[in-house]
């Protein structure tokens, strides 16, 4: 950041984000760790308080920005990836972070979310994915799995859910990562990382609704069953997990197949190593899917971390060489442009 | 009469031309050339480009046809003509299509060789209208166009297809002799336009030049005609379409208030131009987002004026109809945008390349809840400019989003344009906000605007959006009394706006017998048609709304000093019932929604009819 008002100013505290409004979401709502999180992350990265922008569309997940001592804008629905993009493209040397739903950003808004993605705006996408509509009362979202019974769907939802890393992924986002909210310090990380990315960062958070989808993600994240059901992606090393590491993750094919290490069929040299940095995403694709395989783990991590030219460094870019060649504009310039003649 | 090389020259007053053909044909750029050339001539012109939807609709056929009618004079004109002098027919179709509406004895160039029994047949011609007596009374001039262009090109080394294209340029050759306009300056654009493809710089200005010589030696023509320079006050002169004009104006705009200027928006037709003419301003420090939808182009707006923008949106009609959300989120957080709608034909996609004023009440009403915005209206292509700025002004002075309507004639049409001095365009100031321990989002000075703290600046954090805000500390409210107090505080902010915008003025008498009040792109049309009948000896007056919300404070007083008040409107009365809504004055209407403007010969015979006249 350019900004030198930082220079001989006291570093915050997690609290100095707070905006001190009563926050509103229901008790043990996943939300409140989101929030701590993201408090705890701005202090840690050094944010003052004028430097990150809080965008969001609608939903309960919408209403962060009131909680921040940013500045926040609470949008419109489906919208605050392209409210985002015109605030980022103003603002370029400020750290722009979206609040958003699994209703909000995958149906309403899902065209401005894979336009972000594809135009590379310098935005940091949090999704807070709980599978289903809170703030409506209980409907069935686009990440809902086919089948769910809710108030619209009383005898199972007919819809396929979408993958939200898949479509990210899909859409070129740069910088693609899931967390979770019951892991405060894998959250932390992952925001650390997302701070640090220029480009679209796609952060999915599984967090749990407790009103109207309690337990959505218990298969994956709680105590008892996340050592075997969930990957926790690290760069560079081999996909272990279990509660002893003694299980991998290999690759058949294209397909990926957990294997137990101890059984003597396999050894951590046939255990795919993750690489975030991979171009292609080839490899970032078939680690999004392993979570539509019950038979496979629930990656959890960093899926793919590439740096391109943002859409507002190209902008700048064009800015900074037509105005070399064509000179500052001005009045007098705007002015004399055209076939011009004289009537005396 | 002067004579020269054998043939009379004519002075004309005054002429309207219309070049017509395929929609492939290059009637568009034709015009646009002649256009050009004309204006630097120092006549006063207008045009009314006219095509179809259809970028390239099935050839030879009448709704296929595009044209360019282009109205020039040695006086001050304000209208493209109603009825053309001269017809150039590039095929049966463009006869066909452009023939009702020609004066009496117009000269008609057809290119015969498209009148073969295809081209007769597709146009649904039964015999052949030049050989048959149905163009009694025109000056018939059957031109052999397609062939002599052919044979000027067959050494170029072109393609049949690409000589096949060049005709239009024979043609406008033809018409340079005939009006006594140099070559030079299409030379000069072709050179440009075609510059790394020396193949179609030759071909085209071989065209060019056979088409003038053509006219020269061939025995067709008679005569050719000389329109003088126009009088027209002292000063630089450019000719200006209304797109290239709004996207001028913004820069402009972003020049005088020293605000970056951002532009998010889509493409739609007629309003696309604009996106592209600030594409290009980039030095200007122009950031222009070609947004996924519109949506997406007016809600990028309202990020980038909360981060300090001068920050527009363009569109047309259904675009305006997919932000109508956002606008109310620009309302309620009381951000300065401006939201371009260059009107075309609707409902739905209605006629999008015919022009329309049926958007005022959408503009000024069409969002949920009480949603106020400032509405503004350019009324001629150099007109666009202004409003522009002007535009600017107001969202950034009161804090409001502003809607500003054009239309699609004003905005393709072009005139002539006396460039302003530097010193003529006034500066745009922007409040600043209070120091940071003073200051509140929703603090009001005394015209009830808040002030505007840029997000990213030390001090001032805040947040702000679509939910209800309470007065002055901008915390989420739903308090009852707050809400009502809010909604009266945002109307009000947008009336005192009055006290900042020039009063209605009035051309000719200031009471009497009979007032015509419009509004937009009908300015040239009712000037010209009050003109007229004021020159027959009737007593007409004439005021023209460029400010619709709020209107200049001296609105009713004008009204009520006439005893009849005439309202024409290319829509169903939308002004008629923001006046009679709001003054409880009965307006007569005139209405006529047919995708075109108004014909000047029209609302004058209406203005004499409610004289108690007859017009003749």
């Amino acid at each position: 950041m350019t900004d030198n008002t930082k220079i001989n100013v006291e570093p915050l505290k997690p609290k100095d984000f707070s905006s001190g409004l009563d926050v509103r979401w229901c008790p043990g709502c996943g939300d409140y760790s989101i929030l701590s999180q993201i408090q705890k992350t701005f202090a840690k990265i050094g944010y003052q308080k004028h430097e990150p922008i809080v965008i969001s569309g609608i939903g309960c997940s919408s209403r962060f920005p009131y909680y921040l001592s940013t500045y926040g804008f609470h949008g419109i629905h489906g919208r605050a990836p392209a409210l985002a993009s015109g605030t980022t493209l103003a603002l370029p040397d400020h750290p722009v972070w979206v609040a958003t739903g699994d209703g909000d950003l995958m149906s309403i808004g899902g065209n401005h979310f894979i336009h972000a993605c594809r135009k590379n705006m310098d935005i940091k996408l949090l999704l807070f994915n709980n599978r289903i509509y809170g703030l409506t009362k209980g409907q069935y979202s686009p990440t809902s799995e086919k089948g769910k019974i809710t108030k619209t769907s009383p005898y199972g939802s007919i819809d396929y859910p979408f993958n939200p890393i898949s479509l990210a992924l899909g859409s070129n986002a740069t910088f693609v990562a899931r967390t979770v909210d019951r892991e405060p310090k894998h959250m932390q990380q992952i925001f650390e990382k997302a701070s640090e990315h220029k480009g679209t960062a796609f952060i999915e958070i599984f967090q749990n609704c407790v009103i109207f989808n309690d337990g959505a993600f218990d298969d994956v994240s709680k105590k008892d069953v996340k050592d075997d059901h969930m990957l926790v992606l690290e760069d560079g090393q081999p996909m272990l997990f279990g509660k002893e590491k003694e299980k991998g993750i290999i690759l058949d094919g294209f397909e990926p197949k957990a294997v137990n290490l101890n059984d003597g069929k396999y050894t951590i040299d046939d255990v795919i190593v993750h690489h975030e940095k991979d171009e292609s995403g080839i490899l970032a694709f078939i680690l999004a899917h392993m979570t539509d395989n019950p038979n496979l783990p629930t990656p959890v991590g960093v899926f793919r971390s590439i740096r391109k030219q943002t859409y507002g460094e190209a902008l700048q870019e064009q800015i900074k060489n037509v105005t070399e060649e064509k000179g500052k504009g001005t009045l007098e310039m705007l002015l004399s442009e055209g076939n011009i003649w004289e009537v005396n | 009469m002067e004579e020269e090389n054998g043939k009379e020259v004519e002075q004309l007053q005054d002429v309207t031309v219309m070049f017509a053909g395929d929609s492939g044909d290059g009637m568009q750029l034709t015009g646009s050339q002649f256009s050009n050339t004309t204006a630097l001539l120092g006549n006063d012109l207008n045009t009314l480009p006219d095509y179809p939807a259809e970028i390239r609709a099935p050839a030879g056929t009448i709704y296929g046809v595009s044209g360019f009618q282009l109205h020039f004079s040695s006086k001050d004109i304000h209208t493209p003509g109603d009825s053309p002098d001269v017809l150039v027919a590039m095929n049966p179709a463009a006869l066909k299509k452009n023939l009702p509406n020609l004066k009496p004895h117009a000269m008609i160039i057809v290119n015969i060789d498209a009148f073969t029994q295809k081209g007769l047949n597709l146009a649904k011609y039964e015999s052949n209208p030049i050989e048959d007596d149905s163009l009694k009374g025109f000056r018939v001039i059957p031109v052999h166009i397609s062939k002599m262009t052919e044979t000027a090109l067959k050494d170029t080394g072109l393609s049949p297809k690409d000589i096949a294209r060049s005709k239009n340029f024979f043609a406008l050759g033809m018409m340079y002799w005939l009006f006594n306009r140099p070559l030079e300056p299409t030379m000069k654009w072709v050179n440009q336009k075609f510059g790394k493809k020396p193949v179609l710089i030759d071909a085209n200005i071989k065209a060019l030049k056979a088409g003038y010589y053509f006219g020269d030696t061939a025995e067709l023509f008679t005569t050719r005609y000389k329109v003088n320079a126009a009088k027209l006050p002292a000063g630089k002169y450019r000719n200006i379409s209304g797109n290239e004009a709004t996207a001028m104006g913004f820069v402009a705009a972003s020049l005088l208030s020293d605000r970056e200027l951002f532009l998010g928006s889509y493409p739609i037709t007629p309003a696309s131009e604009i996106l592209q003419y600030l594409s290009k301003y980039r030095n200007y420090n122009v950031s222009t987002f070609q947004a996924e939808d519109e949506i997406a182009g007016v809600v990028s707006t309202i990020g980038a004026a909360f981060a300090g923008k001068l920050a527009i949106t363009s569109t047309s009609g259904p675009g305006l109809a997919l932000k109508t959300e956002a606008v109310g989120l620009a309302v309620i957080t009381e951000l300065p945008i401006v939201v371009i709608n260059v009107q075309r034909g609707g409902p739905s996609t209605g006629l999008p390349t015919k022009t329309e004023q049926a958007d005022l009440l959408q503009a000024m009403y069409g969002r949920n809840g009480e949603a106020p915005v400032a509405v503004v209206a350019a009324s001629s292509p150099s007109d666009c400019f202004y409003m522009a700025i002007e535009a600017s002004r107001i969202a950034l002075k009161h804090m409001t989003p502003v809607i500003l309507l054009t239309d699609g004639y004003i905005a393709n049409g072009s005139e002539p344009w006396r460039i302003p001095e530097v010193s003529e365009l006034k500066k745009i100031e922007v409040p600043n906000p209070p120091a940071p321990e003073d200051y509140q989002p929703y603090l009001r000075d005394e015209n009830l605007v808040r002030p505007w703290a840029a997000a990213g600046t030390p001090g001032y954090e805040h947040r702000i959006g679509g939910l209800e805000k309470a007065n002055i500390t901008g915390d989420v409210s739903y308090d009852p009394d707050n809400h009502d107090e809010m909604i009266r505080i945002r109307e009000e902010k947008v009336e005192k706006i009055q006290k900042f915008i020039p009063e209605l003025e009035v051309d000719g008498d200031d009471e009497g017998e009979l007032l015509v009040v419009g509004w937009g792109g009908t300015y040239g049309s009712i000037t010209d048609a009050v003109h007229k009948a004021r020159e027959k000896g009737y007593k007409v007056s004439h005021a023209h709304f460029r400010y619709i919300n709020p209107m200049p404070k001296n609105t009713e007083e004008v009204l009520r000093r006439f005893k009849k008040v005439l309202v024409p409107e290319i829509n169903k009365g939308q002004l008629a019932i923001l006046i009679r809504n709001k003054f409880l004055l009965p307006v007569i209407q005139y209405n006529r929604v047919r995708g075109l403007p108004f014909k000047s010969s029209e609302l004058e015979d209406k203005m004499i009819e409610l004289l108690g006249g007859k017009n003749d």
